[in-house]
């Protein structure tokens, strides 16, 4: 039977030929993930239901990453809960502040996320992973409890879309762009339980980071899991990071998709979604005079190395408006040693940027950034809700890494193309 | 198993962060977290909502965050379930694993005003407004979800289960 990558992946893990979307399989876990606000949840449930031990240490990951370093003391309590349980527990794949990242930038980079794994998180953003050609989604804590200590869950087979993506790439545009796009022809629940899977050469020929920021985004269409095939690219990527052999899986040509979507990327410019939905989505020059107080590079959508060397090309030499806050947060430990090494990180201090060690910060107006009453931002994150950067009275405008540094340049939403001959290097 | 209680109305789109900001997200405790229940929409609600009352909400109920922390900090004001035009997934799966029954029913959602008496059968997919009013159908909770809202959640019926296996 004719099967796309999601339903291939699911039918391999629950034993079977094949499985059709709507069905409820039972499957083992190949990983399951928490971070510091999901695993305390996580570790009541698992103790209320009177486990002694998580099914295997090997597959379970914890990282600290949203209100570390701790910004307050019950959040201390809370970083210090999920210490104390890994130890216990013996898990190892347990990251303490210096070697930490937030967490969907992280696991790729550890090597813990190969294509046909079944992953799951109890972070939204779990279905980032699909980028690499696995399964993975996003879970409240009891069920994270659950699979840790049964090592299954149960999963709805989801439907499948599909987005091609062709044509060639304008300068300032990337898989943020392309996100966004889609968000704002299918709104934000266009594709709410069911599986987005990414296709076309604009896909193939677009960065792992990009592909990561795309497959990110797929929950801010209420998508269950986001998906891309695996390739060279992503074969690559793994040489050296895991012995682990690994399954990578494509979509049948006669696959079955409740609906398919083709996008032409040739004359896009960059996209900015407006407040206060993910789906609120101009392109940047129809956006008009917003003058921002703030501009936030980083998180797990646009914190990697590929989205800090844009907005270094467009910060180079250039100086921040001094009404605008930028704060760069580098996604990972491993980011911020190479944007160190690449002198990236001297051009943001030397524009006048704050450059902060890795974690989620002002995202979701946990630290770092947090927004006051009437105050505007700008950032390269993926949520624009009421509040959530924040007073409930500010506004975020989403956008790619180069227009968000643009942006603090000016003084006000802009593409970088406004800057052509304007200063810099 | 029938709940009856007083409607409260909430629209569409109604996010995780607006049910619980992050900035309340330092804590586990049910009682603290229930003090902010939907403040940002509504700040002075979570002191109004009685217990056995019931949410009735537009479309993508819950999305966002899988902050496990939005239905229990909805459980912990009282409320005895939720019905909406839709909802968003992991918000739907985590309700039901911590024993909130939530209901898919977009006709009584757009029929029921604020204030209205709203009465759920939950095995029969019926909803009625008002007493002796108009009664609604939608797809009746399966099963495994029904386990679940007896059971108080996911993890009780596990321990259940594996008693039972042994
Ligand atoms: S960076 Fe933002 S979206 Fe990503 S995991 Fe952290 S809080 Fe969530």
């Amino acid at each position: 039977m004719a099967m796309t990558i999601t339903e291939k992946i699911l039918a391999a893990h629950a034993g079977r030929d094949a499985v059709v979307p709507g069905e409820i399989v039972r499957v083992p876990v190949d990983l399951a993930l928490a971070n510091d606000i999901t695993a305390p949840l996580a570790i009541r449930e698992f103790k209320r239901g009177g486990a002694k031990k998580v099914f295997d240490p090997d597959k379970v990951v914890l990282v600290p990453d949203h209100f570390a370093p701790n910004k307050d003391i019950m959040s201390a309590e809370q970083c210090k809960q999920m210490r104390d349980f890994a130890r216990a527990m013996g898990i190892a794949h347990y990251y303490e502040i210096g070697r930490m990242g937030v967490e969907h930038a992280l696991l790729p980079e550890e090597g813990l996320v190969r294509p046909g794994m079944v992953i799951i998180g109890a972070d939204s953003h779990t279905c980032t992973y699909g980028a690499m050609g696995a399964f993975s989604t996003g879970m409240g804590s009891t069920d994270l409890a659950a699979a840790w200590i049964t090592g299954w869950t149960w999963l709805k087979v989801p439907e499948s879309m599909k987005f091609t993506v062709t044509g060639r790439m304008p300068r300032w545009v990337g898989g943020k762009d392309i996100i966004l796009h889609i968000l704002g022809k299918i709104g934000v629940d266009g594709a709410r339980y069911r599986a987005m899977e990414f296709t076309g050469d604009a896909i193939r020929g677009l960065g792992l980071d990009g592909r990561l920021s795309m497959c990110n985004m797929a929950v801010e269409g209420g998508a269950k899991n986001g998906i891309i095939e695996a390739d060279a690219l992503v074969e690559d990527y793994l040489r050296g990071r895991t012995e682990t052999a690994y399954v990578m899986h494509r979509s049948d040509d006669d696959a079955n998709y409740v609906e398919s979507l083709e996008i032409d990327v040739s004359g896009l410019e960059p996209q900015v979604a407006r407040p206060h939905s993910p789906d609120n989505v101009a392109g940047v020059s129809d956006v008009g005079e917003v003058k921002i107080d703030q501009a936030f590079i980083g998180s797990c959508t646009n914190g990697r190395l590929t989205d800090l060397r844009e907005a270094a090309a467009v910060l180079k030499g250039r100086e921040v408006d001094p009404a605008v806050r930028l704060i760069v947060i580098p996604a990972t430990q491993a980011v911020y040693a190479q944007a160190m090494r690449e002198g990236l990180l001297e051009v943001f201090v030397e524009a006048g940027g704050a450059v902060s060690t890795p974690t989620c910060g002002p995202c979701l107006g946990g630290h770092m950034g947090v927004l006051a009453e009437g105050e505007t931002a700008v950032a390269t994150s993926n949520r624009n809700f009421i509040g959530r950067m924040g007073h409930t009275g500010s506004k975020v405008y989403l956008a790619n890494p180069a227009v968000t540094a643009a942006s603090a340049v000016l003084g006000r939403i802009a593409s970088p193309a406004e800057l052509n001959g304007r200063g810099g290097q | 198993m029938t709940l009856k209680g007083k409607a409260w109305k909430f629209g569409d789109d109604v996010d995780t962060d607006l049910i619980i900001p992050a900035r309340y997200l330092n804590t586990t405790d049910t009682e603290e977290l229930a003090r902010h229940c939907l403040e940002p929409v509504r700040p002075e609600w979570a002191g109004e909502v009685a217990p056995g009352d019931i949410i009735v909400a537009g479309r993508n109920f819950g999305c966002g965050s899988s902050r496990e922390h939005a239905p229990i900090a909805i459980k912990g004001c009282g409320v005895a379930a939720v019905i909406a035009v839709s909802f968003a997934r992991i918000f739907y799966r985590n309700a039901f694993n911590i024993g909130l029954p939530v209901v898919e029913a977009p006709e009584a959602a757009a029929a029921i005003a604020e204030g209205d008496t709203v009465e759920i059968v939950l095995e029969e997919g019926v909803v009625r407004r008002g007493e002796g009013g108009e009664t609604f159908r939608f797809a009746p909770i399966p099963v495994f979800m029904m386990d679940l809202v007896r059971e108080g959640g996911l993890i009780p019926w596990l321990q259940k289960e594996v008693k039972t296996e042994r």
